[in-house]
């Protein structure tokens, strides 16, 4: 009974010993944020990695890729039976896009996918990250005639509406060019500064003219194997998905304001070029027609993928096989019930497909983005071990300071012990007086953390305008808001760790207190 | 003092028969010495007393750097049921050693302590710490009260001490009662709720006997009750102790250097170069 009397009136005249758990309250509440920051981050990106990967991928080595995709997917549906809620074939190839900008043409190194319209969206999350709200029910190759991205400011007109206007206006332009031409004597001018802006400053300027500026005739043929006349009024030539940083770029204003600059957009043209299927592979080139957006906010897929109908890039490589006559595809992308064991079935596909028979590569989404993920498991780790040597550098600060109190209570002690008490209970009053400070530091820190995490857009507001920074630059980041989970596990291992360390830093003292002999410490002044 | 001892007894241990034949001639501010009608050496004490505890050939040294300082000499001590005794000698003597051996809170080197007709030295520190608790109250020369607490639960900390928080609980009531009825006794119920330092040195010596007395303990060791207070405090304190000698029985050992505080005493004996000489 003494021993808790004692401690709590310790605890309440000693103020100093509080103040060495600021140390122990601090680092429980940066470890809860940062966990909490952490994991919120890795869900996301898991997330989004599960939703455009799919679940499992099966992948040839070779570009020309493996015919008769059909047959597989009936192998793997009896290798895995009902786990596989859904299956797609596609086409994955390197290729260049080249997006005409102001005359010139921007080239940007791609990964272009052809994708099963059907069945795509039944392995992925792909539909959800087009900007069409109608293509995220259904996707579709075709251009709409307007309304994309609703609800985004700055996203520039975009669809058919948009290209009609291009289109006559650039006639227009043309057509104002060559009345010039002949009135100057067929000389040809470059294009003069007074012309008004095309409807939208950042439009590309002109699909019809070749890079040279020299003028093509208006209705160009189509590059590839679409041989017919496309009439870019009515006709759009085959649709292509771009990733969003494929034809934009994030930047900020002369006001600091976050801007997207647009190279093109649904309704502009742009040229592919990319190897057929042949042996060496050749390259051929292709007109496409932007039908929409994709933003998933990886950047390492916004700023990469492209998707095409997977039977148009299939006519366009020559994917198929001569003999039979049965066509081929690059990966098959299969998508698991939730909850089932993503390794088990990798490796029954493996065995069911050995590697030194098959030319397949057979990995889990994990597998493919392994080293990201296990960047950021490494990160948290060292960072939790960082922190936790914080907590342990407080633990001694705890140490040095009981080490104080038994040297000043250490007459008390003899009285203690001159009325009866015994080691065990002198023990307990300092050991009972670690666990008093630790709960105490670890409560507080885990109320801190916890208010911190629940307000932390609020508190990176307010540290952006106190410092003139901001912290969570959307620049740089593809998250609107800072991505949080709270892991009540997490939690309690760290506020119970910070506890058990204030308990083993009051160890040394308390059996120091135990083990004074209670006639040395009655003489002591 | 002039308050009530009514509603409690420090009595109820002890033997019956031994406990009319110690009331002292003189009664409990009687100023003849008893010294001089006592036994000089202690082994020759009349058979008929009860002895409450015994010294037997003790010896203590303590080590001061490499020399060996032999404190005690073969001591031989009783102490007798009821008896008032003052224990004199120079500093250094070792008086306030063999306070602490016959306290329990030191083990000699050689010989033997024995309480209550049982040898205690050799008890694991655990049984004398219990022996301590329940049946030996100790006052000291600075009082020795904890500055944290105030002087009721600085009187309540033995019964703490000795119960687990929830026998404790049960018995609270009881506890507090028998604390404040103590505090009463010794002149300081107004002064309950007081921190140390906020008595006087004669209020804070009365609340460590107040404590030393809450679990009516068979014995009372003072180590210098008096020394750091002045003359009238001082003799107040004395007064204090010789009537809860003579109305309660309650058998005191003083130790002290002052022969004019030593005379109140029944029965004095002088320590020298570590060795009991009569006086």
């Amino acid at each position: 009974m003494y021993k808790l009397l004692l401690c709590w009136r310790y605890l309440k005249s000693r103020h100093i010993a509080l103040a060495s758990v600021i140390s122990v309250t601090l680092g429980v509440a940066t470890l809860i944020i940062v966990n909490a920051v952490m994991a919120g981050f890795s869900r996301e990106m898991e997330k989004r990695l599960n939703g455009i990967l799919s679940d499992l991928v099966f992948e040839s080595h070779s570009l020309s890729g493996f015919p008769d995709p059909e047959w597989h997917m009936e192998q793997i549906r009896r290798e895995l039976g009902d786990d596989v809620v859904g299956m797609t074939a596609t086409v994955h190839v390197p290729a260049m896009i080249s997006i005409p900008v102001n005359g010139q043409y921007f080239n940007r190194q791609i990964t272009v996918i052809g994708i099963d319209r059907q069945t795509y969206a039944q392995v992925s999350d792909f539909a959800r990250f087009l900007l069409h709200p109608e293509n995220q029910k259904q996707v579709s190759f075709e251009l709409r005639e307007a309304g994309y991205a609703p609800g985004r400011r700055d996203f520039p007109d975009a669809g058919w509406h948009y290209r009609r206007n291009r289109v006559r206006f650039e006639r227009a332009l043309e057509a104002q060019r060559q009345r010039e031409a002949q009135r100057t004597g067929g000389s040809i001018p470059t294009p003069p500064a007074g012309i008004p802006a095309p409807p939208s400053s950042m439009a590309p300027s002109d699909t019809s003219l070749s890079p040279d500026g020299v003028p093509a005739p208006p209705p160009e043929a189509p590059g590839g194997t679409h041989g017919e006349t496309v009439d870019p009024l009515k006709d759009q030539y085959p649709g292509i998905i771009l990733g969003i940083a494929v034809c934009s770029q994030r930047g900020r204003d002369e006001k600091g304001n976050v801007r997207d600059l647009y190279f093109c957009r649904p309704g502009d043209d742009v040229i592919l070029t990319l190897p057929n299927a042949g042996n060496p592979p050749r390259p051929i080139d292709a007109k496409f027609t932007v039908v929409d957006l994709y933003e998933s906010k990886m950047s390492e897929y916004d700023a990469n993928f492209a998707f095409v109908p997977l039977d148009v890039l299939q006519d366009l490589r020559g994917m198929f096989d001569p003999q039979s006559g049965k066509v081929a595809v690059t990966s098959i992308l299969i998508k698991l019930r939730p909850g089932a064991n993503l390794t088990a079935a990798r490796d029954k596909l493996r065995r069911r497909f050995p590697i030194d028979r098959y030319p397949y590569r057979i990995s889990t989404w994990r597998d493919l983005q392994g080293p990201l993920l296990a960047a950021v498991a490494m990160e948290t780790t060292i960072l939790n071990i960082l922190l936790f040597l914080i907590i342990a550098v407080a633990g001694f600060g705890i140490l040095g300071i009981f080490s104080m109190i038994v040297v000043e209570k250490t007459k008390d002690i003899g009285i203690l012990k001159s009325l009866g008490a015994g080691q065990y209970g002198i023990m307990s009053i300092f050991l009972q007086y670690g666990v008093g400070l630790g709960v105490v530091g670890a409560g507080i820190g885990m109320v801190l953390g916890l208010l911190f995490v629940h307000y932390i857009n609020e508190v990176a507001d307010v540290l952006a305008w106190l410092s003139g920074r901001e912290l969570f630059d959307p620049t740089v980041y593809y998250f609107q808001v800072i991505p949080t989970r709270l892991d009540p596990f997490t939690v309690s291992w760290v506020v119970l760790g910070a506890i058990l360390i204030a308990v083993l830093a009051s160890v040394l003292p308390a059996r120091k207190a135990a083990r004074l002999h209670p006639v040395e410490a009655l003489r002591y002044e | 003092m002039s308050s009530s001892t009514s509603g409690f007894r420090f009595t109820q241990r002890r033997l019956a028969p031994s406990s009319g034949a110690v009331a002292p001639p003189g009664g409990f501010d009687g100023e003849t010495n008893a010294s001089q009608t006592s036994p000089t050496n202690d082994t020759a004490g009349p058979a008929s007393r009860t002895a409450v505890a015994r010294a037997l050939s003790v010896h203590k040294s303590y080590w001061k750097g490499p020399h060996e300082i032999e404190v005690l000499r073969g001591v031989d001590l009783t102490i007798y049921d009821g008896e008032f005794l003052a224990i004199i000698g120079q500093s250094g003597s070792g008086k306030s050693t063999l306070l602490h051996l016959l306290g329990t809170l030191d083990v000699p080197d050689r010989g033997e302590i024995h309480f209550d007709g049982r040898r205690v030295d050799h008890l694991p520190a655990s049984g004398r710490d219990r022996l301590r608790n329940e049946s030996i109250g100790m006052i000291f020369q600075f009082y020795h009260l904890l500055p944290e607490l105030t002087a009721l639960e600085n009187v309540l900390v033995p019964a703490m001490i000795g119960r687990s928080v929830w026998r404790y609980r049960l018995e609270r009531r009881t506890w507090r009662r028998r604390a404040e009825e103590l505090l009463d006794q010794v002149g300081l119920s107004h002064r309950r709720h007081h921190r140390p330092r906020e008595l006087s040195g004669g209020e804070m010596q009365r609340a460590a006997i107040a404590r030393a007395l809450l679990t009516r303990p068979r014995l009372l060791l003072a180590d210098e009750p008096t020394g750091n207070l002045d003359e009238e405090n001082g003799r107040s304190i004395l007064r204090l102790l010789r009537t809860l000698n003579a109305e309660h029985d309650l058998t005191i050992v003083m130790v002290t250097h002052d022969a004019s505080i030593a005379s109140q005493a029944d029965r004095t004996v002088r320590l020298s170069q570590g060795r009991v000489q009569g006086c």
